[in-house]
């Protein structure tokens, strides 16, 4: 067991290094010194208090995000709906957050909770429909992405329209928000809001549940092999829909720590990218709470000094998405490239 | 050197076993040449390596007196020889010429020319008596009649060294009987058969010699006409085997389980189980006797609970379950040691301690308001794979995968039995198991019954059947056709009961 | 009514066109047991060449250039689509992640080489293709103001190749033994058929189809590229579901929610159209395709070895 972990991390750490190489690589095309902006890359991040803090704050979603696709994963289930579960869950707080005049503490429970109900109650359609009707989760999420596109697109300028623009929602008072001015101050006016302590106690709670009680138990015998867990009386179908619903209330606190952490509004017509970063970040933790924890600060790390090194260097800021795209191949490679490496070793030996 | 095919010293080594070491393997010339050895003995991976599949690490093959060197399938297509896989390869939604002249196709025009196909199809299969139509589906046929597409796949592509792998695994008697028939017809037509199996009866009933192997060691091939069963099946497992378990007489007990009036619908929604009615009564093992797909899956999984029953009822210890779920019915004290243990008995990427607690684990002292606890996990393991004799490399924590067929298999016969269940159900306990542990699952089976519980066994091996069971309930299409006393009757009386056949008068149990 | 539909009737079909060959993409690599779901970073893949390509030319080959950037697009998909072949054929990796990855390396790389070439991520071409009448069907009453008036070249070259697919796939040997390797590649394989081959095709086809659509979106109706196909490769493949995986039913499905999506893009426009709203129109080609899912759930016609690497040694 020990080993097989230690193997899952060394080939996580693998596709890390081919993944920033591919980036180098990239850099060198655009005629551009790698070392230099590998440099500003990782500087970007973390130069100071105020880029730590921002840093942190766009690991936060990609924690969620990245916890509710590798929960589902442990249980046998495929989320590639992330984004638009982040999408409804974002929507709930908003709306609530724009209606209600409430003090902070009330108001923002209330929003959170209305974020993780509508995340999850949006996945667990997609659980519903695979359990009753055996229809695949990854079609259904694909699916349920792009309805929620359009629900916000539609239902956002209807109802929040913005002040100037017709692409966005209100902001959002203080009083709604996920900033405090104490951590604002402390990280030198970052984007950072409490949803990063939000965050590293659900990889807390998620740990737990998987490994310690009995619906951690059952949920994982269902993803590891459904027929054997139902001959032995799980109840199948109720598990599918608890895990998918699980997830999507993952993704849906994941969509309120943006919305109303990060920015300050919601934007129409964007399904945001942290849906599919999210399999990365499950994919490169291993699937493990902690490990998804390491993978999403390390990409936070990314997105937050691709600004930087844009401004210092002529390298263009999407090389950080390149380099998590090309992080999410050979994660999704990097098993077997070792298997076929092994294969290859002894061919070459036994010629020999 | 009448051989048409000569496997010479053929070996085959996979990470850490040799399948195959020095085998030799001559065929003659218009014989059928039966291939005989446990499971996992080597059959498979030689025959494998005749067809191309795999390439041996040495040794060599010569058709009709030439060495050949056959790289994969296509080489063997060519060479001429052919094979119908246990498994069958057929498209389900193809047709039959599709299927049979696919990778074969001729055009005409710019179109594949399925007419022409047809017609030498249907040719062939008037040819050797098949009754094959060439415009069927092949989802729409039985199982004997893919038998026969893969058959006649062979001829069409001019095979005259046919290989049969355990052809008759999914046949009914009737089936085998016209099977056999086919195979003499293309002995006569001048082709050449290699017959892998484990059944001794077949290789009496219809093959000329027998090579055996053991542990991929060849053993010896010998004239089958001057060998006994007997020394065939001693040869094949390496000691004396009398395949008889030790039984004492006893009196069965009150009744414990019992089915009323039960059917049941199949996956395609038609009543695959009709009107069946049984009780299994304490201290007594009632087999479930019937050819593969005659409704015992669907009684098995009727009265575990995973299947609903369309009319009739369950009663068990006097308590209608008929509607309480599996959980429940195990609580009850129902245990079940499925048909295939890796899909249904076991979660292979779970531990074996992990595995042990399957139907147990949210009940105390495994866990206490949801919250796992570990200490008596291990515990609760341990006691088991010490009783069960379990062994692992790496003792409890070692993942489920990693055990063997045979440990596998005790894992889930004494998580089942630990709990002291008052009804054993059994499906293929033994099914893909060395002599060795069929032996100890019988001894177990047999046990239970001794200490007053009841099984119920159900198998598609007669001779298992009839070895350990006190009655016997014969099965045919969905329902039942007789029960008999296990000390009253014989093989052929069973095989024709499981042919549909009805006994002149049913015995009733004897108290 | 006939008005309107006269009036939409050309854009919903430049809408239809590049989800029809996507899709057709989609359908030559799921047949082969490969699920695609990269088809809209393929789409990318092909809009960016499209552009970039076109955009270098039209100078010194007004006309020809536009015809070259197709062909580009349709081999730089087919080479694209490579890693994702490699991914699920030759290495076994999960077909769903490795489209996950064709999709974020596509968007993301091709913004970033954008960039270093033109500043800004976008890449316009000044000129997209024309479009013309039809001599002689056009002049058939209602069809030929429907069909053969204004339409783009491009659309009479897709419709050619979903013939051509459709006769293929059904008519010819390379058909039998493609569709064989995604119902029972073992059967393909004991027949002879190299499985690894077949697929390594059909995913190139589904590149080459994806990179040839997204290359039609620019030359067509949108002009530039920006990064991101809006999940128009998403859409096709909700078609191929909605279709069953049948040439015919893909063409019903895209032409389907190829006039869903216009209706909601022009109802602005055209008052009449406004009474259905926009998010209904918008959602429903996901509603359907996944009502669509349950009702076919108990007889769908999904190739069986979807999605499952084909690993020779076991049997």
């Amino acid at each position: 067991m020990n080993l097989k972990i230690n193997n899952e991390y060394v080939l996580a750490l693998v596709a890390v290094v081919l993944g920033l190489l591919a980036g180098g690589i990239l850099m060198l095309v655009a005629k551009n010194n790698p070392i230099e902006g590998f440099i500003y890359l990782f500087r970007g991040g973390l130069m100071s208090l105020e880029r730590i803090g921002n840093t942190l704050a766009t690991a936060t979603p990609l924690i969620f995000t990245g916890l509710s696709v590798a929960f589902a994963f442990r249980t046998g289930l495929f989320n590639i709906g992330a984004a638009g579960q982040m999408l409804i869950g974002g929507l709930c707080a908003i709306a609530i957050g724009l209606t209600f005049a409430w003090p902070k503490p009330l108001l923002l429970t209330v929003m959170l909770v209305a974020a993780m109900i509508g995340g999850g109650l949006w996945a667990s359609l997609s659980g519903w429909l695979k359990a009753k009707f055996n229809v695949h989760e990854v079609v259904s999420t694909i699916m349920m992405n792009w309805i929620a596109y359009w629900t916000v697109y539609y239902v956002v300028p209807r109802y929040f329209k913005g002040d100037f623009m017709e692409t966005e929602s209100r902001r959002i008072p203080y009083e709604a928000s996920l900033k405090v001015p104490w951590l604002t101050d402390l990280f030198n006016g970052s984007y950072i809001n409490l949803g990063i302590f939000l965050a590293i106690i659900f990889v807390i709670i998620i740990a737990f549940i998987l490994n310690r009680t009995t619906l951690g138990y059952e949920l994982k015998a269902v993803g590891f092999n459904r027929h054997a867990a139902e001959t032995a009386g799980i109840n199948v179908n109720r598990s599918v829909i608890l895990a998918m619903t699980i997830a999507g209330a993952l993704a849906g606190l994941g969509g309120a720590t943006f919305y109303v952490g990060y920015a300050s509004n919601m934007q129409i017509g964007v399904l945001p990218s942290h849906g599919f970063d999210g399999i990365a970040v499950a994919l490169l933790g291993a699937n493990s709470p902690g490990g998804v924890l390491g993978a999403a600060v390390f990409f936070g790390l990314l997105h937050t000094g691709k600004g930087f090194m844009n401004a210092m260097t002529n390298i263009p800021p999407e090389i950080a998405d390149t380099i998590i795209a090309t992080i999410i191949y050979f994660s999704a490679t990097s098993i077997l490239i070792q298997r076929y490496w092994e294969k290859l070793k002894k061919k070459l030996g036994g010629a020999k | 050197m009448e051989y048409v095919v000569e496997m010479q010293k053929i070996r085959k080594e996979f990470p850490g076993v040799i399948a195959c070491d020095d085998i030799t393997l001559q065929l003659k010339k218009g014989e059928i040449h039966a291939l005989l050895g446990e499971n996992g003995a080597g059959k498979s991976t030689l025959m494998s390596v005749l067809f191309g599949l795999y390439q041996p690490d040495s040794g060599v093959i010569l058709l009709r007196g030439k060495k050949v060197h056959i790289a994969n399938p296509n080489i063997a297509n060519d060479l001429g020889i052919g094979m119908v896989h246990q498994h069958f390869k057929l498209v389900h939604n193809f047709t039959v010429t599709e299927n049979i002249i696919l990778g074969f196709e001729t055009t005409k025009g710019l179109v594949v020319d399925v007419r022409s196909a047809a017609n030498r199809i249907q040719q062939l299969s008037e040819q050797y008596k098949l009754n094959v139509n060439p415009h069927a589906k092949i989802s729409e046929i039985s199982v004997g009649m893919q038998q026969r597409v893969e058959i006649i796949k062979m001829l069409y592509r001019n095979a005259d060294i046919l290989i049969f792998d355990e052809p008759t695994a999914v046949l009914t008697p009737q089936e085998v009987k016209e099977l056999m028939k086919i195979m003499k017809d293309l002995i006569a037509e001048g082709k050449s058969i290699i017959l892998i199996t484990h059944k001794l009866k077949e290789i009496k009933a219809i093959a000329d010699r027998c090579t055996v192997i053991r542990r991929g060691k060849l053993i010896d091939t010998v004239s089958v006409a001057a060998t006994s069963q007997e020394r065939l099946a001693e040869m094949m497992v390496g000691r004396k085997v009398s395949f008889k378990t030790e039984k004492e007489k006893r009196a069965p007990g009150e009744t414990i389980l019992s089915l009323e009036k039960l059917s049941v619908r199949n996956h395609q929604g038609v009543l695959g189980l009709k009107n069946f009615s049984l009780e299994v009564r304490r201290g007594e093992i009632v087999g479930i006797a019937g050819v593969d797909g005659n409704g015992q899956e669907e009684l098995v999984e009727t009265l575990i609970g995973l299947k609903k029953a369309e009319t009739g009822a369950i009663f068990f210890k006097d308590l209608n379950i008929t509607n309480l779920s599996i959980r429940d019915r195990i609580k009850e004290g129902m245990a079940h040691i499925p048909e295939d243990r890796h899909k249904h008995g076991l979660i292979l990427d779970y531990t074996i301690e992990e595995n042990l607690i399957l139907l147990i684990y949210y009940q105390e002292p495994f866990s206490k308001n949801g919250l796992l606890d570990w200490d008596r996990i291990h515990q609760h393991a341990e006691k088991v794979v010490g009783e069960f004799d379990v062994r692992a490399g790496q003792g409890i924590a070692a993942s489920a995968r990693s055990l063997s067929g045979g440990n596998q298999q005790k894992a889930i016969v004494g998580r089942e039995i630990d709990r002291d269940p008052d009804l054993l159900i059994a499906v293929q306990p033994t099914r893909g198991l060395d002599v060795g542990a069929i032996e100890y699952i019988h001894k177990r089976l047999v046990e239970q019954r001794n200490k007053g519980k009841a099984v119920l066994l159900v198998s598609l091996e007669l001779d298992e059947i009839l070895d350990i069971s006190d009655r016997i309930a014969c099965i045919n299409n969905g329902e039942l056709i007789g029960i008999v006393n296990a000390d009253e009757t014989n093989e052929n009386e069973i095989g024709l009961m499981m042919a549909g056949v009805k006994r002149g008068v049913t015995l009733e149990p004897k108290d | 009514m006939l008005s309107i539909i006269l009036v939409i009737f050309p854009y919903a079909i430049a809408y239809t066109i590049p989800l029809l060959i996507t899709a057709l993409g989609g359908l030559h690599s799921e047949r082969s047991g490969v699920v695609n779901i990269g088809l809209e970073g393929l789409m990318v893949i092909g809009m960016f060449t499209g552009a970039l390509v076109i955009s270098q030319l039209e100078m010194s080959f007004p006309g020809t250039a536009i015809w070259i950037g197709l062909l580009a697009a349709f081999i730089a998909g087919a080479v694209f689509s490579l890693l994702h072949a490699f991914a699920c054929i030759t290495l076994n990796a999960n077909q769903v992640i490795s489209g996950i990855a064709i999709n974020m390396i596509a968007g993301a790389l091709t913004t970033y080489l954008a960039r270093n070439i033109t500043g800004s991520g976008n890449i316009q071409i000044v000129h997209g293709l024309g479009r013309q009448n039809i001599p002689v069907l056009s002049d058939i009453p209602i069809l030929g103001k429907l069909f053969f008036t204004m339409s783009y070249p491009t659309t009479w070259v897709v419709v050619g190749i979903l013939i051509i697919s459709w006769f293929i796939l059904y008519r010819r040997p390379f058909g039998l033994r493609l569709r064989a390797c995604g119902e029972h590649p073992h059967a393909a394989d004991s027949a002879g058929i190299n499985v690894y081959l077949m697929r390594y095709i059909a995913v190139m086809i589904s590149g080459a189809f994806a990179g040839l659509g997204g290359a039609i979106v620019i030359v067509t109706y949108s002009g530039e590229f920006n990064g991101t196909a809006a999940g128009l490769g998403f859409l096709a493949l909700a078609a191929l579901i909605f279709g069953q995986w049948k040439p015919l039913g893909i063409l019903g499905a895209t032409l389907f929610f190829g006039f869903a999506s216009t209706v909601a893009n022009v109802s602005q426009v055209i008052p009449a159209l406004a009474v259905i709203p926009g998010i209904i129109l918008k959602t429903f080609p996901y509603i359907f395709t996944l009502i669509a899912l349950v009702i076919f759930s108990k007889s769908t016609q999904a190739p069986r070895a979807l999605g499952e690497p084909y690993d020779k040694g076991k049997r």
